[in-house]
């Protein structure tokens, strides 16, 4: 015999289930349709069948798609390794000083650094572009790599500060009575403690600027263009064969997605250090 | 470890950051500014790229011209689309978002698969969600077919290139919509808190209610919101409203981005002990009645960062648009994409300065009392 109670329970969970299911059906549907296009012989494909499975495997699309991306996708990975290096090792030692330091001004200077996080880049975009032009770096791997680290430093800087004030200043002072300087403490305490810290920052800036379109589209020149221009390019225009921009956006998001299934922990916590306290 | 050889140390390792980020962000802020009173690339005599161009001070004739010129009317729809998607997307990503994270709430089994599925769009480009998305909305296919799957008709909507406007306000009305719901929003609050004995946030929410009432009459809005040159011609050509065209850019908006919500949310839900529920169930709370009068009260800090965060993104979008209906398409123009085409295809450098300085605004607008608050609770 099941009591009411539980009958009204049961009900409600199958509920909360099925509420779910529907929920990760409607998730997943764009990912199911960009796949079964992408497999898709070009012939074949038409509004009417969106929904269709192919009937048979055409797997050169991601072929084609990969030759069409051509140089941007080693440019991305050049780009967003470099800059991700970069900002990470400053963004630590911006956090251990911030954290641990007193330093002139802070109050005021921190507040200062996170606000280039959140301003909008296309107020800074055209005095860049004059700027970037300036130094000759305009529309070139170096360049954009610049320009990726300077931005990313107010998130990493908040990252491994708020990840360093974990750690007990009671374990600097010992180490500091036992003569270590700046860089001792960085080394043999610090740094050790930040491995967590570096995933989750490399993680973060890694699919940031991977995924980034603006400085993309207007700071690179055609032999220098990063992942998604060549995405934006595939499925631009009007007359769009769809299993071509299918294909590439599998082959633009691959990279993150792994990233993120494999290590979905450490990306959610940088995810949420962007709401700045988390 | 204070002593003064260490802590000039310590300052010499930020001083990189600290002049990059003061070139990078603050110099270059001032120069946008700067230029947005300029006549840079506004001038045919004087070619935008050219090596020595010559410029000259208009003070604030590029931003007179977003507010009135009829051939800037796509500035005025870029700020009424902004409205628009900010607030459907912010509502919208809002509300599913917390409706994902109380159904994970319920001891689910399986919990990580659902939070991964719900949150993985966030690891996408917005290039990447836009191209595919794009697809999605074809007027002939994809979601418009989805109800034949199930042997219903299929629908007709024409997502991205929809003509409709729906909404229609009057522009030259809009300090007198602000002033109305400004004036009765403040109104309700000092009288609610001042029926709950508030007497301090009454006050205050008083005191801006009149303001906002003094701001009108006194005719201050006459100054920001200039009349425009020729109203019945902007009308005709711009009409003023939400763009049907970007309800579909939303439904992507909202797709990407309410996971983020909901994992803020969770993490919020996690904070709240979980002695506190149990008591309310204690005291004859339901389940629904824990939701009400425990865990959504202590959740408000994390809807009100979380809409913050998603409405600085929403002023800030452009990749979106630009991957799902092309930088050109006047129905769905936002600030950011004018910025692009004014900036970089038009070589207008003024006036997408202009642009971006506004936008630059709005963002601070809500930002700067963010972080502040954050900051100082932290301390």
């Amino acid at each position: 015999m099941v009591s009411a109670e539980e009958f009204k329970r049961y009900t409600l969970r199958t509920f909360i289930y099925v509420l779910l299911l529907v929920g990760t059906l409607l998730f997943l549907l764009p990912v199911y349709v960009v796949v079964v296009t992408s497999l898709k012989d070009p012939a074949t494909i038409n509004l009417a069948s969106t929904w269709q499975l192919p009937t048979t495997l055409h797997w050169q699309s991601y072929q084609e798609a990969i030759e069409a991306f051509g140089p941007r996708i080693w440019n991305s990975i050049t780009l967003s390794v470099s800059a991700t290096i970069l900002s990470s090792i400053l963004g630590s030692l911006n956090g251990y000083v911030f954290s641990k330091w007193r330093i002139p001004g802070e109050r005021l200077l921190f507040p200062l650094i996170l606000f280039g996080m959140f301003i909008p880049y296309q107020a800074i975009l055209i005095p860049l572009f004059q700027f970037m032009r300036g130094i000759g770096l305009y529309g070139t791997i170096p360049g954009l790599v610049i320009i990726h680290t300077v931005y990313g430093l107010p998130i990493t800087t908040l990252i491994f500060r708020n990840f360093y004030t974990d750690i007990p200043d009671e374990m600097l002072e010992a180490a500091a009575i036992d003569g270590a300087g700046f860089f001792q403490i960085y080394t043999q305490i610090i740094f050790p403690l930040s491995i967590a810290g570096f995933v989750v920052v490399i993680i973060w800036q890694f699919t940031q600027i991977w995924n980034e379109f603006l400085f993309a589209v207007t700071m690179t020149s055609n032999a220098y263009e990063p992942i998604t221009v060549g995405l934006a390019r595939l499925a631009g225009g009007e007359a769009v064969k769809w299993n071509l921009p299918m294909a590439g956006a599998v082959v633009a998001a691959l990279p993150p997605l792994l990233i993120y299934i494999v290590m979905g922990r450490y990306f959610i916590r940088g995810l949420l250090a962007g709401s700045v306290k988390g | 470890m204070r002593n003064r050889r260490d802590r000039t140390i310590a300052f010499l390792m930020v001083l990189p950051t600290l002049i990059l980020i003061g070139i990078f962000v603050y110099f270059f802020i001032g120069k946008a500014i700067f230029t947005s009173t300029t006549d840079w690339g506004e001038n045919p005599q004087q070619p935008a790229l050219a090596e020595n161009v010559v410029t000259s001070d208009v003070g604030l004739q590029n931003y007179d011209k977003l507010m009135t010129n009829v051939i800037q009317a796509n500035f005025r729809n870029s700020l009424a689309n902004t409205f628009f998607f900010t607030l459907f997307f912010v509502v919208g990503s809002t509300v599913l978002g917390m409706f994902l994270a109380i159904l994970l709430d319920q001891r689910i089994v399986a919990e990580g698969f659902f939070r991964t599925v719900f949150l993985f769009p966030m690891a996408l480009s917005f290039v990447v969600t836009g191209t595919i998305w794009r697809w999605l909305l074809q007027p002939s296919g994809g979601i418009n077919l989805l109800p034949t799957l199930v042997g219903l008709q299929p629908m007709h909507f024409n997502w991205l290139n929809s003509k409709e406007t729906w909404l229609a306000f009057r522009w030259e009305a809009v300090p007198q919509y602000v002033t109305f719901v400004g004036f009765a929003v403040l109104t309700i609050i000092a009288v609610r808190r001042a029926l709950s004995h508030d007497w301090r946030t009454a006050r205050f929410a008083a005191a801006a209610a009149v303001i906002i009432l003094l701001v009108f009459v006194a005719g201050l809005w006459n100054y920001v919101w200039l009349p425009l040159d020729s109203a019945e011609a902007e009308q005709a050509i711009a009409p003023k409203g939400f763009n049907a065209a970007l309800l579909g850019i939303i439904i992507a908006a909202v797709w990407q981005m309410s996971g983020y919500v909901m994992a803020i949310f969770i993490a919020g839900i996690r904070g709240i002990p979980e002695d506190l529920r149990e008591a309310a169930r204690v005291d004859g709370c339901g389940e629904i009645g824990v939701y009400r009068y425990i865990i959504l009260p202590q959740l408000s800090p994390f809807v009100l960062s979380a809409m913050i965060v998603l409405g600085h993104i929403s002023l800030k979008i452009f990749d979106l648009v630009f991957a799902m209906a092309g930088p050109d398409n006047a129905r769905t123009v936002v600030p950011g994409m004018l910025v692009y085409t004014k900036g970089f295809r038009q070589n207008s450098f003024a006036s997408a300065s202009a642009i971006a300085v506004i936008m630059l605004f709005l963002v601070a607008l809500i930002i700067v009392p963010y972080l502040w608050t954050q900051l100082r609770s932290s301390k």
